[in-house]
């Protein structure tokens, strides 16, 4: 699954923070993922484990703050929030959506000893 | 394993060599109780800001050799490299074209493309499940296509990872084979979202199948308004012209 890579992303994210910042040890890793991202957020834990062990974050927790997805409704000329990519505005019930948030994946911060 | 190529250095390999780059890992380092100290280190970069730099690079250095890169993605089975064999026989003589093979293991599409005449490098991934930036940045170097050539990227056959792995492609081209169901654009819109283009494969099988084809392209259209649609036959050619087409009229705005 792709989520291993991705998870091996916010490690080299965070190894270069310890040469840059110089501490030791992770305690905890806040990421930032959309509602409407890639990432599906139990597979991203199990991953987050796994490429972890023998690093500078073996053992840190995971913290992951999930943003809603947000888009601008053509029809209602209003902005919504929806749940998934592919539904309808819950208002009107149009597809005629531009998303407009909900579809990153950051590590936000850490906390760090 | 890295995520910029996601390998670890022996996994992936370009054409049977592998990428064997050095990735340090730094072990976890202990400190006494009286020196630690507890604090906050603001991050706020995109997890996938490395890929998304190196994709950038390829596309860069395409677009200076005025290359046209389509990436290829579908299930595995929906007729991707067949139809680049006919894409390549349509287009002999008039276009010069390359192609990067992604898959787990063989090199039996790049064999089966070379044998149509056109040059191609294998990918295999390993246990990889999508190809990205540093993967293909590899791959055009080796091909190293010509000036003003067409190259494709036949993706890995997944039609959810490679969605997020931006590649320096111009465009994402998703091929749905007739046999597949008309509502995969539902089941897989991160996908069908990102492309720019959905060839519909295997329409000479139609008289034999259930496939709501209206269905199925008002499907794409509520994922993906702007998206195009081409129906295809690899096997008989039928649309082939079609498809050949919108690949010059790429080129020529590349």
């Amino acid at each position: 699954m792709h989520e291993l890579s991705l998870a091996e992303g916010v490690l080299q994210i965070v190894e270069d923070a310890a040469r840059r910042e110089g501490f030791g040890r992770v305690r905890a890793v806040w990421l930032e993922v959309g509602w409407l991202s890639s990432v599906e957020p139990e597979a991203m834990r199990f991953c987050f484990d796994v490429v972890t062990r023998h690093s500078v974050a073996e053992g840190a927790r995971l913290e992951i703050v999930e943003t809603p997805g947000a888009a601008w409704c053509r029809e209602c000329s209003a902005p919504t929030t929806i749940a998934a990519l592919g539904d309808a505005c819950p208002r009107c019930g149009s597809y005629r959506l531009q998303i407009t948030d909900g579809t990153e994946m950051r590590v936000k911060e850490l906390e760090v000893e | 394993m890295c995520t910029t190529c996601g390998c670890d250095s022996d996994d992936v390999r370009v054409e049977s060599a592998a990428l064997g780059h050095e990735h340090e890992h730094h072990p976890a380092h202990s400190h006494s109780p009286e020196t630690a100290r507890v604090r906050k280190v603001s991050i706020e970069q995109d997890i996938l800001a490395k890929n998304d730099a190196l994709a950038a690079c390829n596309r860069t250095a395409l677009r200076e050799q005025g290359i046209f890169a389509l990436n290829l993605v579908s299930s595995p089975g929906s007729g991707k490299t067949t139809l680049l064999e006919k894409t390549i026989g349509a287009l002999a003589g008039q276009l010069e074209i390359g192609v990067i093979e992604g898959d787990q293991q063989t090199s039996h599409d790049a064999d089966r493309i070379r044998a149509r005449g056109a040059r191609a490098i294998q990918i295999n991934t390993g246990r990889g499940c999508h190809l990205d930036a540093h993967m293909v940045g590899h791959a055009i170097e080796r091909l190293a296509p010509g000036r003003g050539s067409v190259l494709m990227i036949e993706n890995v056959g997944n039609l959810v990872c490679p969605a997020a792995f931006d590649l320096g492609e111009a465009h994402k081209v998703v091929v749905l084979s007739v046999t597949e169901g008309e509502d995969k654009p539902l089941k897989y819109p991160d996908m069908f979202r990102r492309a720019s283009l959905m060839l519909l494969n295997k329409i000479d099988l139609l008289p034999y199948l259930d496939f709501d084809l209206e269905r199925c392209i008002e499907y794409a259209r509520r994922i993906n308004p702007g998206i195009g649609i081409l129906r295809v036959s690899a096997r008989t050619g039928e649309g082939l012209d079609g498809w050949v087409e919108w690949i010059r009229q790429g080129r020529a705005g590349a």
